[in-house]
């Protein structure tokens, strides 16, 4: 049990996606503006890592690494499922579920291109994890986004009432508040290792 | 336009890294050493260069419902070619990139020059656009990294600067380090453009595309700037 929380809080804090790793920084600028915004695209982007994991891991171990080698084909491969996966996701959604559809569906065709979704899949495979272990991998990731987005929604809100000099208006105050918010993240790391370690 | 313009447009007046905000996420990782910095940006270029021309190519045979999937079929294959010639002849420089290297997928620059430039222009020019491009993106990229480098290491490309090894400021190296130059060099971008540079409406993913792929609310897309600007103002 204890390993487990491990896990997703290694996964989610000390090698956060955003903030330490630098995947997925354009929804990371462009949509932390508003709070709900904030949180709409971070759960559309747990759902689809945790999905698109659960897909790809099998297709790479039983299908890839089968008893031809086709792991170089692993790039193609695994955009192409989890483009589909997501176009998949967001028409079955639309049909049963239209309350969830109309609050994430906005959100899912952007994350198609989300160097996070693509990373953690292939991460998981290149660490070597076992299936629970990559799911809960994937969760991390995706809470660490959610915690990373939120965070900084906050902080945005403040920056925007700020008055910055002329040349540091608009992206360069948010990459500079971005910094500091990174920074912060160093010391959650420190927790953790004292924690668990 | 002119061919020599249409080259040199991506060098600064279009640089996709600092003006046009696009792949954001391989500039901000791979800046730590410059030769894995220039690495990423010749392996970035070539990818570009080949998938522009082969898009432009299939321009007229790729149906434009479906040109997103296509786009990416296309470059996820250049990206696999590069992969493998990467592991083949530089085992080092492809280990240190890792997984960034199979990102230049969903990198945007890459999507973005094939919506924009390539799905319209003929071969030759498309071509030159992503030499453009490509030179736009090293150019920004190496220069972030010669910053982090020099001053986060105390090294440049592996030779250590005399003063500045012993007495480093690692925090540059780091991730917070990575946000604070970036922003530091868009600073200096707009100061010395005088505000003239390209405004930020394309800020984000605006030719990024999941964007292009069918969002359907382009308010809620990554080009909030304006029309929220215009709510809180009002």
């Amino acid at each position: 049990m204890k390993n487990l929380i491990f896990v997703i809080l290694t996964a989610a804090i000390t090698n956060n996606y955003v903030l330490v790793k630098f995947l997925g920084i354009c929804p990371f600028l462009g949509v932390s503006k508003k709070l709900d915004q904030a949180v709409g695209m971070s759960l559309a982007v747990i759902f689809v890592e945790v999905l698109a994991t659960a897909v790809t891991w099998p297709i790479y171990h039983l299908l890839l690494a089968g008893r031809i080698d086709f792991t170089y084909m692993e790039t193609i491969v695994f955009i192409l499922v989890i483009a589909a996966l997501v176009q998949l996701v967001e028409i079955v959604l639309k049909k049963y579920v239209p309350a969830l559809h109309k609050s994430l569906g906005v959100y899912l065709p952007l994350i198609t291109t989300n160097c996070g979704v693509l990373g953690v899949t292939m991460n998981n495979i290149s660490d070597g994890f076992n299936y629970i272990d990559s799911l809960l991998t994937a969760l991390g990731c995706g809470l660490g986004f959610f915690l990373a987005m939120v965070l900084f929604s906050g902080v945005r809100s403040l920056v925007e009432e700020s008055e910055p000099p002329k040349s540091f208006e608009g992206l360069p105050i948010t990459l500079v508040s971005a910094a500091i918010v990174s920074l912060a993240f160093y010391g959650f790391a420190g927790i953790i290792t004292k924690l668990f370690g | 336009m002119n061919r020599l313009q249409n080259l040199l447009k991506g060098l600064i007046k279009e640089n996709p890294v600092l003006v046009l905000i696009l792949g954001t996420c391989p500039t901000l990782a791979v800046s730590t050493s410059v030769t894995a910095a220039l690495g990423m940006g010749v392996a970035a270029t070539v990818v570009l260069i080949l998938s522009n021309m082969a898009i432009s190519a299939l321009r007229n045979v790729i149906p434009s419902r479906v040109r997103i999937p296509c786009y990416i079929v296309v470059i996820a294959g250049f990206v696999t070619i590069v992969e493998l010639v990467m592991e083949a002849y530089t085992y080092s420089l492809y280990q240190s990139l890792g997984v960034y290297l199979s990102l230049i997928v969903v990198n945007c620059i890459i999507l973005g020059r094939a919506e924009m430039f390539a799905s319209k222009n003929g071969v030759i020019d498309s071509a030159i656009d992503g030499i453009g491009m490509g030179l736009g993106f090293t150019l920004a990229i190496a220069a972030m990294a010669v910053i982090r480098e020099v001053f986060g290491a105390g090294t440049f490309m592996g030779f250590k600067i005399p003063w500045l090894c012993e007495n480093p400021f690692s925090i540059m190296t780091t991730a917070p380090g990575g946000f604070f130059v970036y922003g530091l060099l868009i600073a200096i971008i707009n100061k010395i453009s005088n505000g003239k540079a390209i405004t930020k409406t394309e800020f984000g993913c605006a030719g990024c595309a999941g964007c292009a792929a069918g969002c359907t609310n382009r308010e809620a897309c990554l080009a909030p700037e304006q029309s929220n600007d215009k709510e809180t103002k009002a």
